[in-house]
This record gives structure tokens, C-alpha cells and sequence, in this order.
């Protein structure tokens, strides 16, 4: 058994390691392929905030993730055809800063699982997996419904979004930044398990009766920590839709909602890499065995299985063991 | 006389036709012992239920603190100092014994909205947490896993949880299930010190414990309360040996 403190120096290491070594050795693919684990883990990282902290099973995750996608689309697609998003009662431009789309993502996600997390959680169980589920659906839907931004082919965005101070368009670069994204998500993460309202909601996760015996609303926990997670996610998907440089409905379909369920379950549930290793293990399935067979996804299937059933704590779990109080 | 802490004024509930709770007028006053006898399905657990703010009353109001609660929910009521306990333990069972009792610190805190630092290391809540646990006697298990305690260990956390919010006042709902002889006849003890702190308000099949306890006592039954009294006047109370002593008059 290995401390899962460093387990987890050690897959950090390997992420920032890999796409190093490939800079050197001049591979930008494989760096591309870390961007994308990068990203994707930082997506599962929001998704595990509610889902392994807070116990609700969002099937509708894609919603957040198709909205930091679709604001960097719409606000690098009116730049980019100095259009402004529109001109009444004030006049909104576009644009091509990142920081400023990424502010964007986040604050538009953030609102959104407001409206939804207030809504489904007043069911719970399977019915909550269904009302995200459908909330999830009504934006893929609406999304290949609206002409003006691509519809269902989407929307390319020719040139990467700016940062100030470097060249998005080298891979390494923009790499750094998909790590950083992802360091700062998982630091904020770790920070939230061990906090005072870490404590509660997990507490909330596992009996709401006693959270509301000690005067606390877990409710309101829940929702504060469905509204953090959201907003990761969102701006994971910002990340994502700038390294494609394409946005698609396909970003908010129930399949990556799935996914990043996948990612977790795969990880390990609630462990603070556990998305990451998730989506690590993901991706190079999907590059590897998608080599091999258009049906890939047969492999993972089983494999998913085998966590299930023999490994509940994921890869992080078989590899460190059960998780320790933090006290 | 000194004001009740809490009074329910002729509180009615209905299940379809049945009436769970008759016209149920109760008083907890301060420094007091208050148990609550009945035989099973006397509508006792409805009753607690609509204390805690679980279930509302059809009819009649509930008073607490001066201040009248018939419509606020189970987390208004902790919050205005109702320290309750469960029949069937009701606590976060992955979570170490220790950490239960920082949430409760942490419910009266109040401070949940805090991201940054780590509650385990707040030195404040985890004084207040250890000293309720010292006081209930599980010190020495607070580093175990909740799930991994017998049950009357959990009966015995839930009180320190209660304890942790300064209750004004507790409701403890048959604390002595699953204790054992040992273990019962120490919750006996420290309830009786219990008392100056905080009033309580306890439902107990054990009579033992109940006679030794109880500055007063109601019994209910069929959801009504047919008597009130000390213990030496319940115990000569001829509709009381009848209907819930099973004894014929």
C-alpha cells in the first residue's frame, strides 16, 4: 500500500512529466493528449465536489461543462467576426482574453446549478439523477436547436484564445495553463473536504437528519456545494472548447455526463484524484484500444466493472486502501 | 412559578381517522426531569416528532423559549436550542466519533459557510467536541469509526452531540435502549446532573430509570395524556395501572 499523499505527488508528477518529455522530444500530440486529461480531471474534480463529497449523483454535469464551452464559443465567435453579442440597452463586444472568458464560464455555471441544484434537490435518489439528467438533455437540446451558434455542426473558433504573457497556440503552453487550472481545482477541493463545510456536507452526504439535529440546513450545503462544482466543470469546459478550438453540442450531451461519472467511479469516489486517475485512464484507453476496435468502450466497460465489483475505492483505493480520517 | 421552557398547548394530530395526539398539553420546566410513559403506540414518537418540528400539529401551538414554534422545521428548533436524541441512532456513521461531535460544535458555531481551513484543527470547536466527550465517557474512542461503536456507545455520542449545542433545553428519546445494566445506570447518573443545565424532556421504557429520574411524569395513552404527576402520584394512579400497567383496578 502506498500513502495516497504520495500517490497523488506521484501522479501529478507523471502528468507534468509526460508532457515535458514529449516538448523535448518533440511529440506535441501526446502533450495534447495530457491537455485533454488535464482538463477533463479538472471537470470530474467540480463533479466529485457534489457527487463523492456531497452524495448527489448529477447526470447532468455536461450541463456546466457545455456552458463553459459555449461561452468561450459565442464570446471568441463575436471577436473573432467583430460582431458585438449585442448592442441595447449597453453595448457587449466579444472577446479573445481567456482570463476574461474563463470569469465568463465560471459566473454563467455558477448561476446555472443555482437554478438547477435549487430545483432537483428537492428530490433525491434516482429521481435526482433523472431531473439532472433532464436538465441535461433540454440544454443539448436547445443547443442544436439555436441557428445562430452553429446549431448542431457548432461553432470553430479559427485562432486559440490569448493569455497575456504567452503563445496558447504552442501545446506546452497552453498545457501549463490546463495544469494550473487543474492544480488550483484540486487544491480548492482538497481545502473544501477538510473544512468546516467540508465537514457538514459530508455529513449531509451520509445522514441529513443529523446535520438538521445540530441546527444546520443541509439543504443549503448541498446547494453551495452543487453551485462549486458546477462551476469547476464550467470552467473546465472553457478549457476544453478552447484545446478543440471547436464547440459542439456534443459537450453537453448526457454521454459526457456519463463520462465524468465514469472518471470518478473509475478513481475512486470522493478521493481527491480520483478524477484525475479517472480520466488519465480514459484517455488512454480511448487513444490506445480506440486504435485497435471502433468498440473500445467494450474494454472499458469491463474494466469498469471490475472496480465495481472488486475495487469500490477505484485505483486510488486498490493502490492506497481505504481512506483515512482527516483529524 | 418559573415560565415552562417548552409547552405544547392542546396539540391534535390526525393520521386519516386516527388520532395520534389528543389535545396533548405538556409543560418542561427549567431544572427538571420530565418523562414521557406510554405503551407502545400510545403516540408517543408522533408526539416527539412534532416537538422536534418533524410533523406539524393540526391543531394547537407549541411554545419554546417564549417564543411559539408550531411552524418552524427541525432546524429552526435546534438552532433556538432544542437538543435532541434519537430512538434509532442517527448520527454520520463513516465519520470518526470525534468528528460527529465537532459538527455539533460546529451546528451551534453556526459558521458552516468556510471553505479555507480545516474544521478538524479548529481548536475551539475541537475543545468543545472533547469535553462533551469526556463528560459522556468516550474520550478514549474518538478516534474510531462511528459505524465500529456498539449501539449503546451511540446512544452515548448522541448525547454528546446534544451537549455540544447548549441545548436550553433536550429531548432525548429512550437514551437508555441497547445500554445494558452498566451502561444504563451511568446515563441514569449523569442525566440526574444533567438536569441543572438543562431540563429534559425524556421518553424512557425503562422504569427503572424513569422513577429514579423524573421530577414529574405524564403517561399517554391512545394519544392522550391521562395523567400527570410525580413519580409516587402516577404510581397510585388507578387509570394508569389500568391502561398501561395492564393491571385491573
Amino acid at each position: 500500500m502506498i500513502r495516497e499523499t504520495y500517490l497523488n505527488a506521484l501522479i501529478m508528477a507523471l502528468l507534468l512529466g509526460i508532457p515535458l518529455w514529449a516538448h523535448v522530444a518533440g511529440q506535441p500530440f501526446t502533450i495534447t493528449l495530457a491537455t485533454k486529461v488535464a482538463i477533463l480531471g479538472l471537470a470530474g474534480v467540480g463533479l466529485n465536489i457534489a457527487l463523492g463529497l456531497g452524495g448527489m449523483v448529477s447526470l447532468g454535469h455536461a450541463v456546466f461543462f457545455g456552458i463553459g464551452g459555449y461561452a468561450m464559443g459565442i464570446l471568441a465567435h463575436h471577436a473573432q467576426t467583430y460582431t458585438p453579442l449585442m448592442e441595447a440597452p449597453l453595448l457587449i463586444e466579444g472577446t479573445k482574453f481567456m482570463p476574461a472568458i474563463w470569469l465568463v464560464a465560471v459566473v454563467v455555471s455558477a448561476v446555472v446549478a443555482l437554478a438547477i441544484g435549487a430545483l432537483s434537490l428537492r428530490t433525491g435518489g434516482v429521481y435526482f439523477i433523472m431531473i439532472t439528467l433532464a436538465f441535461g438533455q433540454m440544454f443539448y437540446y436547445f443547443a442544436i436547436s439555436w441557428p445562430a451558434y452553429g446549431g448542431e455542426d457548432g461553432l470553430s473558433i479559427y485562432v486559440r484564445n490569448e493569455f497575456p504573457g504567452l503563445n496558447t497556440l504552442v501545446p506546452i503552453q497552453f498545457f501549463a495553463i490546463a495544469f494550473v487550472a487543474l492544480s488550483l481545482g484540486l487544491i480548492l477541493s482538497h481545502l473544501i473536504a477538510r473544512s468546516r463545510f467540508g465537514l457538514a456536507l459530508g455529513a449531509a452526504r451520509q445522514n441529513s437528519e443529523r446535520v438538521q439535529t445540530v441546527g444546520l440546513d443541509p439543504m443549503r450545503v448541498k446547494l453551495v456545494a452543487f453551485v462549486i462544482s458546477g462551476a469547476i466543470t464550467g470552467l473546465a469546459g472553457a478549457l476544453f472548447a478552447d484545446l478543440n478550438r471547436f464547440v459542439a453540442p456534443t459537450m453537453f450531451s448526457w454521454h459526457l455526463s456519463g463520462e465524468l461519472i465514469i472518471f470518478i467511479i473509475l478513481g475512486g469516489i470522493g478521493r481527491l484524484f480520483g478524477p484525475v486517475v479517472g480520466a488519465g485512464l480514459f484517455i488512454l484507453l480511448e487513444h490506445f484500444l480506440g486504435g485497435l476496435s471502433e468498440y473500445w468502450l467494450i474494454y472499458v466497460g469491463a474494466i469498469l466493472l471490475g472496480v465495481v465489483l472488486f475495487a469500490r475505492g477505484g485505483l486510488i483505493g486498490a493502490l492506497s486502501g481505504r481512506e483515512v480520517a482527516h483529524d | 412559578m418559573t415560565e415552562p421552557i417548552l409547552r405544547t398547548e392542546s396539540i391534535t394530530k390526525y393520521f386519516g381517522a386516527v388520532k395520534a395526539s389528543q389535545d396533548v398539553s405538556l409543560e418542561l420546566r427549567p431544572g427538571e426531569i420530565h418523562a414521557l410513559i406510554g405503551p407502545n403506540g400510545a403516540g408517543k414518537s408522533t408526539l416527539i416528532k412534532q416537538i422536534a418540528g418533524n410533523l406539524t400539529p393540526d391543531a394547537g401551538r407549541i411554545w419554546f423559549d417564549g417564543r411559539d414554534v408550531t411552524r418552524l422545521g427541525t432546524v429552526a428548533r435546534a438552532r433556538a436550542g432544542l437538543g435532541r436524541t434519537f430512538q434509532i441512532s442517527s448520527l454520520a456513521m463513516e465519520y470518526t466519533v470525534l468528528q460527529n461531535v465537532v459538527l455539533g460544535a460546529l451546528g451551534r458555531d453556526g459558521g458552516v459557510m468556510r471553505f479555507l481551513l480545516p474544521a478538524m484543527k479548529d481548536k475551539a470547536l475541537v475543545a468543545e467536541a472533547e469535553a462533551a466527550l469526556d463528560r459522556v465517557g468516550l474520550i478514549d474512542l474518538k478516534s474510531t469509526r462511528t459505524a465500529d461503536l456498539s449501539h449503546g456507545q451511540r446512544r452515548q455520542l448522541e448525547v454528546a452531540v446534544a451537549l455540544t449545542l447548549r441545548p436550553k433545553a433536550f429531548l432525548m428519546d429512550e437514551p437508555m435502549a441497547g445500554l445494558g445494566a452498566g451502561g444504563s445506570k451511568r446515563l441514569t447518573g449523569f442525566l440526574d446532573t444533567l438536569r441543572a443545565e438543562a431540563p429534559i424532556l425524556l421518553v424512557e421504557h425503562d422504569m427503572d430509570a424513569v422513577f429514579a429520574l423524573a421530577d414529574r411524569i405524564s403517561v399517554l395513552v391512545y394519544g392522550e395524556v391521562i395523567a400527570t404527576g410525580t413519580a409516587a402520584e402516577i404510581r397510585a394512579n388507578r387509570d394508569v395501572r389500568t391502561a398501561y400497567l395492564g393491571e385491573d383496578a
